[in-house]
């Protein structure tokens, strides 16, 4: 078959499987894009932004595990895009970002929308690609997919300058069905002895502790980390991108652990004797002070990453491969293994753990006067009976979230947790309706998040992508204006917008349905009025209470077992601000 | 401590600034860095010393070995290795030190490779601390230019950095 670069693209997107392709026209892929109106096999998503494009095809890799595909021109829309590749490369999602570039010959010469794609996304990606000979089109493309979703996944940029997609210019075309590189071949089973020596530890641990991150996720764990769990019978605690990997419902869960973890879930890190750590990376938010983080234990870390073991903290068995596969081979050895863990040391460290259980480190003024959204949250999870796909943006909004709405399953919990990408929330959650129409698809956002990827509003009316969102407006950047009182003395710099749109009308005005709820009372009729709107993106303008802080909280610079725990409920509550 | 890292890499366009863009977007130090092509036109070889501790060098090497261009590294520091630099050196000359200049170069085992009334171009080769003495020889004041490739270095023995 003989096929122009365009069309090589296209079918090669085809022959990867790929459903939709995210995107925004210009320039340098006009040849691209007329590729895509022949055909009807990869469907385009026109976004309003390259961001959202980014975001889109991020939300829809995280919810079904499939690389997300993505489609910008050269210059503006490829810088644009990179917002969206880096918040991509630090949750290591699997994604395909095809830029545009200036025709080859004028490479270099500060062409119209000519921006060094390659060198900009450099630090931000897996690999990149420039290509530079049609014949290798195809080729190239196979290894991107290959790059992004194997080993430890991330983003891949394909940059193609316009000539190489030259409608006149056909080659031959053969969609490799596998490719090698030689100097990339990611680990699959861990070392036989050093898992050996991980049950060894794990069998006499006295306060042992399970602390599983987003590779579980990743990597499709799910089912075994469960097993493992309840084989040993330890307690598990979720980082932020691991939530949902581990049912939220289970008894041995201990709640997310790090900053704005659950006190029992950094006590227990704190005061265990043996840790392991499963497709986690010791995130700065999740170890809080590091010459104060888990001053007792022995650490066993399973990672696919090398780079990612003893990073910032020394372990004591480092095991690099697949955690699904590394959890199987553990579980095989446990089987065998005489040995048990002593369940008379196991009811002693759980009666410790229930004992910081009683403190009850989420509990909230559930008699205020005013929208409190930790409630807000409760009601989302009641209403959606637990089963939705929610998508966040960044801030307090995105923590209450994670803390009050247990998720039960992976892929469900949805956000930007290494890059802390405000504006990811909406367009994520487009891409996750469209990979799961019959779900409900919540994104629950802040009035100052939201404001950064509003536009894709816009898209999600034209593909019908029905999403609710749950804007907690309190008229703050709450997060920062957490922070400012706590370390600022309450010095609000530019934490406070003094003018946001009215929502409802905004909503409107891009043709979905805006919903306002300033009493308490309203939240719960109003959250099933939403979702009851099965075919209507809905817009919910929950005004909170604006004093409301995020808590149990590691304030920077104290270790786990520092926590500052809610002083006592309504506390902030009349405080007036701004 | 300083660690001479030696890497086999894509002779791709791109390479080496994945490599030099790793090191100063993760804050590791670059003393110095050469690169040229091996017998494998399609490889590349790469010197790179650094200094750190023992945590940083294994994270140099783990977040090197993770680039997708890079085939294979050795930290030469960990066995017996041999280190040569290629140095030249301008020395401005007069008629009575162009002597004390041939028979300095001689000890050194350089050669004057180049010769004017007034200057003198000394090769050397050799390690680093070799280079280092030579020019602390030699009075400051009459050095033009030097120019230093930075080391490269091989293991000894059998075993090579191959593919």
């Amino acid at each position: 078959m003989e096929l122009n670069g365009a069309q090589i693209v296209i079918q090669s997107l085809k022959d990867e499987g790929v459903e939709y392709i995210f995107g925004y026209p210009g320039g340098a892929v006009l040849h691209l894009y007329d590729a895509i109106f022949q055909q009807d096999d990869v469907k385009h998503i026109l976004v309003r932004h390259e961001q959202g494009a980014t975001h889109a095809a991020d939300g829809y890799a995280r919810a079904t595990g499939k690389p997300g595909v993505v489609l910008v021109t050269s210059g503006p829309g490829a810088t644009n895009a990179v917002t969206g590749i880096a918040t991509a490369y630090m949750d290591s999602i699997p994604m395909v970002i095809i830029s545009g570039q200036v025709p080859s010959p004028v490479i270099g010469s500060d062409a119209f929308q000519e921006v060094d794609m390659v060198g900009i996304t450099r630090p931000c990606v897996k690999h990149n690609f420039l290509v530079k000979d049609v014949t290798k089109l195809a080729e190239t493309i196979k290894k991107a997919f290959y790059v992004a979703t194997t080993g430890r996944p991330g983003p891949v940029v394909v940059d193609i300058p316009k000539d190489i997609t030259d409608p006149r210019i056909k080659v031959p075309y053969k969609y490799p069905k596998k490719v090698s590189i030689r100097s990339y071949n990611p680990a699959v089973s861990g070392d036989k002895g050093q898992i050996k020596k991980a049950v060894d530890l794990l069998l006499t641990a006295q306060k042992p502790i399970i602390y599983s991150g987003g590779g579980v996720v990743l990597g499709e764990a799910s089912k075994e980390l469960i097993e493992f769990a309840h084989t040993l019978g330890f307690p598990v605690t979720n980082t932020l991108m691991g939530l949902g990997a581990y049912p939220a419902t289970d008894k041995q869960f201990v709640g997310m652990l790090g900053m704005h973890g659950t006190y029992e879930a950094n006590m227990a890190m704190h005061e265990s004797d043996v840790i392991i750590a499963i497709g986690a990376r010791f995130d700065d938010r999740v170890t809080g002070k590091l010459d104060e983080f888990c001053p007792y234990a022995q650490i066993i870390h399973i990672d696919i990453d090398p780079a990612s073991i003893s990073k910032t903290v020394k372990v004591a068995i480092p095991i690099v491969g697949q955690v699904k596969h590394v959890l199987d081979q553990m579980l095989e050895i446990i089987r065998e293994s005489k040995k048990k863990p002593s369940k008379k040391v196991l009811e002693r460290w759980w009666n410790q753990i229930d004992q910081w259980r009683a403190v009850k480190c989420l509990e909230y003024d559930r008699e205020s006067r005013l929208i409190k959204p930790q409630y807000v949250i409760e009601q989302l999870y009641e209403v959606t009976k637990g089963d939705a796909y929610v998508t966040s943006d960044v801030g307090q909004h995105q923590m209450w979230a994670a803390q009050y709405y247990p998720f039960d399953k992976p892929r469900r919990w949805i956000n930007s947790g290494g890059l802390g990408t405000m504006g990811f929330g909406l367009p994520a959650a487009i891409g996750v309706k469209l990979a799961f129409p019959d779900f409900d698809v919540a994104c629950v956002t802040g009035d100052a998040s939201i404001q950064m990827c509003i536009q894709e509003l816009s898209t999600a009316l034209q593909y019908k992508t029905p999403v609710k969102i749950i804007n907690l407006n309190n008229s703050y950047m709450g997060m920062v204006r957490q922070w400012q009182e706590f370390s600022y003395e309450s010095r609000y710099s530019h934490s406070y917008m003094d003018t946001i749109p009215e929502f409802v009308k905004l909503a409107e005005a891009y043709g979905h349905v805006g919903m306002r709820i300033d009493k308490p009372e309203d939240v719960r009729p109003a959250l099933e009025e939403a979702f009851a709107l099965k075919d209507r993106t809905v817009f919910l303008d929950i005004l909170t209470d604006r004093t409301e802080n995020v808590y149990p909280m590691i304030e920077s610079g104290k270790g786990h077992h520092d926590m500052t725990l809610r002083v006592a409920s309504g506390t902030s509550t009349d405080r007036e601000l701004a | 401590m300083r660690h001479i890292i030696s890497i086999l890499i894509e002779n791709e366009s791109g390479a080496l600034s994945r490599v030099a863009g790793l090191f100063s977007a993760r804050g590791y130090n670059i003393e110095s860095l050469t690169v040229a092509p091996t017998e494998d036109p399609s490889l590349s070889r790469m010197t790179l010393v650094t200094r750190g501790s023992d945590d940083i060098i294994e994270q140099i090497t783990k977040q090197l070995n993770k680039l997708i261009d890079v085939v294979k590294l050795i930290d030469l520091a960990e066995s017996v290795h041999i280190e040569r630099e290629l140095m030249m050196v301008k020395i401005k000359t007069s008629e009575h030190t162009r002597e004390e200049v041939r028979s300095l170069a001689t000890i050194f085992r350089g050669s004057i490779i180049d010769v004017t009334p007034t200057t003198y171009v000394v090769e050397m080769t050799g390690p680093s601390s070799k280079l280092d003495a030579f020019i602390a020889a030699i009075d400051g004041d009459t050095i033009i230019e030097v120019v230093r490739s930075g080391p490269t270095g091989i293991s000894r023995g059998e075993k090579g950095l191959h593919l």
